[in-house]
C-alpha cells in the first residue's frame, strides 16, 4: 500500500486537477422511456414493464416532461441547449440494465458550454460546465454471500429493476484547475450550490441520502507548474456533501503517494467507504470506445424550438445563492441563523410567511424552532408537515392580539397538524385562550399568594427569584392562560413592589 | 479501405463476452474486413452533400406525456426469469462493477 502524504505536503508539490460529474434524478412522474411510476421504495420489480425490462420488441417513447427538465437546468447551468440532438446506447454487460446498453446521450448532449460561479470562503470560483445529457438510471443490484455484501467475493446478486429507467440527467464539469488546497471545499460547495439550484428548480427531489443526487469524483495531480493533466481516478457515486470533500482530501494524499515513490497512478475507478474516508480500487477504466456507442435507433432526435427553450428560459427560479444572500439582508438574519434555515430547507416557508406579514424572525422561530422539530420526529420535510405558511401567519397574529401566547400557540400547532379547523376553532374547542379579563387572574393570585406565605415574605425581602414559584401557581390555576407578563404586574402590585 | 486487425477482432470479441479460438479468430478475422469493406462501398455511392442518418425516418420530437400507465406485476415480470430470490431477479456472481 502506497504511503499517504499529508494533504498540506502533497499540495505544496502538486497541483488538483478535478472533474465532478453529477447524477441528478429526475422526480418526474413516469420513467425515461415507459410509463412506470418513479416512487422510491417500492417493493421490488413492482414498477416493471417490458420496456424498462428490454424484453423484445418492447419500445421506448422519450418522456417531454424529462426533456423540459433536461432543458431548464441546462438554462440554469448557463448552458447552450442544442438544436437537435440524438440519444446513444451505450453498451455494456452488467445486470443492472437488462438490455445490455444503457440509452444515454454521446456526443450530442442536450446542453453544454455553462458555468456555475461558486463561493469559497468569500473567494468565487468559476466552475464551468461542459456538458449537461439525459439517460436512465440503471436497476439496484444485491450482492449474496461474501464477507462485505460488496460485489467482491460475492456468490450471486439479486436485480431489482423499479429505478431501471428513471430520468437521469448528468451534469459533467471541464477539469476544474487552480483550485489549490481550496480544491475540497470548491467541489464541496459546487455539489452544495448544484443541490439548491437543483431544488429551487424542483426538478428533483435532490436527496442525496436517496440517491437522487450522486457525484462522482475525478481526481489528477501534476507537478507544480506542469501545464499538463496527470492520470486520474475516478470515485464513483459519493453520497454526501461531506464526502465529496473527504474524497477528494484523500485521493489527493493517495495520489502524492504514488508519484512521490515513483509510480503511476492507475486510471480506474475506486469506491468510497464513509466509515473510513478512504477509497479503494474498482476495475480499471475502460476506454470510451470500448462502450461503442452509438445512435439509438430505436428513438427519434430531440430538437427543441429555440421557442420552446425562451419559454422554458422565463420559468427560471432566481439564481438560489443571489436569493439567499438577498433575503438574508432582508430578513436580518445572522450567518448562523441563515445557516440554520438553509439546512432545515426553511426559507422558502418563511419568505411565504413574512408574505403573509409576519416578522422574519417570528416566522423563522415558528419554522425552525417550532415546526422543524415536528417534521424530524416525524420522519417527514418541514414542507410536508401540515402547517401552512398561511397558517403560521394567521397564529401568530392570535399570538400578536395576546388572544394565545407561545406556549398556546404549540398548542395551536397540534391541532393544526391533528386537521382541527382554523386556529380560530382549534382554540375555541380546546378552550385555548388566554385570560383577559384580570378578575380569574386577581382571584388565583390571591389563592396563591394566600397559599405560601413564606414566598411573600421573601419577596417583599427583596428575593425577586421567589415570584418564579407564585407565577408557577398562577399558571396552573389559569391552566396556563394567563398572560404571564400581565400576572407578574398584578402580583407585584398587591405586593406593592410596582 | 477499411481494415480490422485480428487483435482488433480479438477485443470485440471480449468486448461481446464471446470466447474465440485462435482458429476462429483467423476464420472471422478476414470475413469481417471483407463486410467492412462491403458496407463502405455505401461510402462511394453518396456525395458529401448527404449527412449520415441514424433513423430512416424524418421525425424529431417524439414524446409522451409524463403520466404512469400499468405495467406488470412483479410475478409477471420474475416469470420469465432463470431464477429468482426475495422477489429480484437472481443473477450469477458479478465481476466487473456497476456503472
Amino acid at each position: 500500500m502506497t504511503t499517504l502524504v499529508p494533504f498540506d505536503k502533497a499540495l505544496a508539490a502538486y497541483d488538483p486537477a478535478m472533474g465532478l460529474e453529477v447524477h441528478v434524478e429526475l422526480n418526474t412522474n413516469s420513467k425515461m422511456f415507459c410509463g412506470c411510476p418513479t416512487e422510491f421504495g417500492a417493493e421490488p420489480n413492482t414498477q416493471v414493464c417490458p420496456t424498462c425490462l428490454g424484453l423484445p420488441g418492447a419500445l421506448p417513447v422519450v418522456n417531454h416532461k424529462a426533456v423540459e427538465s433536461a432543458i431548464r437546468i441546462g438554462l440554469a447551468l448557463n448552458c447552450e441547449i442544442a438544436e437537435w440532438c440524438r440519444f446513444a446506447r451505450k453498451n455494456y454487460f452488467y445486470p443492472d440494465m437488462p438490455k445490455n446498453f444503457q440509452t444515454s446521450q454521446y456526443d450530442e448532449p442536450i446542453a453544454f458550454e455553462g458555468y456555475m460561479d461558486v463561493e469559497v470562503e468569500g473567494e468565487t470560483f468559476r466552475v464551468e460546465i461542459e456538458r449537461a445529457h439525459m439517460e436512465e438510471d440503471t436497476g439496484k443490484s444485491l450482492h449474496v454471500g461474501g464477507a462485505t455484501g460488496r460485489i467482491h467475493g460475492a456468490d450471486y446478486s439479486l436485480v431489482d429493476y423499479n429505478r431501471a429507467g428513471i430520468p437521469l440527467i448528468e451534469i459533467v464539469t471541464k477539469p476544474i484547475i487552480g483550485a489549490g488546497e481550496k480544491a475540497p471545499l470548491v467541489a464541496k460547495a459546487y455539489v452544495a450550490q448544484l443541490r439548491d439550484l437543483i431544488v429551487a428548480l424542483g426538478v428533483s427531489d435532490a436527496r442525496m441520502d436517496q440517491g437522487s443526487i450522486r457525484a462522482d469524483v475525478n481526481l489528477s495531480l501534476a507537478p507544480k507548474g506542469s501545464d499538463k493533466l496527470g492520470t486520474r481516478s475516478e470515485t464513483k457515486n459519493v453520497n454526501s456533501l461531506r464526502s465529496v470533500e473527504r474524497a477528494v482530501r484523500f485521493e489527493v494524499s493517495r495520489h502524492a503517494g504514488i508519484l512521490n515513490e515513483g509510480g503511476k497512478v492507475v486510471q480506474e475507478t475506486r469506491h468510497f467507504h464513509e466509515d473510513t474516508g478512504e477509497t479503494t480500487s474498482g476495475r480499471e477504466k475502460s476506454d470510451a470506445e470500448d462502450y461503442r456507442y452509438f445512435p439509438e435507433p430505436d428513438l427519434v432526435p430531440v430538437a427543441p424550438s429555440r421557442e420552446w427553450v425562451e419559454e422554458l428560459r422565463g420559468t427560471l427560479p432566481e439564481n438560489p445563492t443571489a436569493k439567499k444572500t438577498r433575503l438574508q439582508v432582508e430578513y436580518g438574519f445572522t450567518d448562523l441563523e441563515m445557516r440554520d434555515v438553509w439546512a432545515a430547507g426553511a426559507l422558502p416557508l418563511i419568505e411565504a410567511t413574512v408574505g403573509e406579514g409576519v416578522a422574519p424572525q417570528s416566522a423563522r422561530k415558528w419554522w425552525v424552532a417550532e415546526l422543524l422539530r415536528r417534521a424530524n420526529d416525524a420522519g417527514v420535510e418541514l414542507a410536508e408537515v401540515g402547517v401552512t405558511p398561511a397558517q403560521v401567519a394567521a397564529v401568530q397574529k392570535l399570538v400578536d392580539a395576546k388572544t394565545i401566547n407561545d406556549k398556546l400557540a404549540r398548542q395551536v400547532f397540534d391541532g393544526l397538524i391533528a386537521d382541527e379547523g382554523t386556529p380560530e376553532e382549534i382554540i375555541e374547542k380546546r378552550g385555548l385562550a388566554l385570560v383577559s379579563d384580570d378578575g380569574p387572574l386577581i382571584a388565583a393570585i390571591d389563592d396563591a399568594l394566600a397559599a405560601q406565605p413564606d414566598l411573600v415574605e421573601k419577596i417583599k425581602g427583596g428575593n425577586m427569584g421567589a415570584i418564579g414559584a407564585i407565577m408557577g401557581a398562577v399558571m396552573k390555576a389559569t391552566r396556563g392562560q394567563a398572560d404571564a407578563g400581565r400576572a407578574r404586574e398584578l402580583i407585584l402590585e398587591k405586593l406593592g413592589l410596582s | 479501405m477499411p481494415e480490422i486487425s485480428r487483435d482488433e477482432v480479438a477485443h470485440l470479441a471480449d468486448l461481446a463476452r464471446i470466447d474465440l479460438s485462435d482458429a476462429e479468430l483467423d476464420h472471422l478475422a478476414p470475413q469481417l474486413a471483407k463486410i467492412l469493406e462491403s458496407v463502405a462501398s455505401i461510402s462511394a455511392a453518396v456525395s458529401d452533400d448527404v449527412p449520415a442518418t441514424s433513423h430512416p425516418i424524418p421525425l424529431t420530437n417524439v414524446f409522451r406525456d409524463d403520466v404512469v400507465t400499468p405495467g406488470l406485476t412483479a410475478e409477471e415480470a420474475l416469470a420469465m426469469a432463470p431464477a429468482t430470490d426475495q422477489q429480484r431477479f437472481s443473477v450469477p456472481r458479478i465481476l466487473g462493477d456497476e456503472q
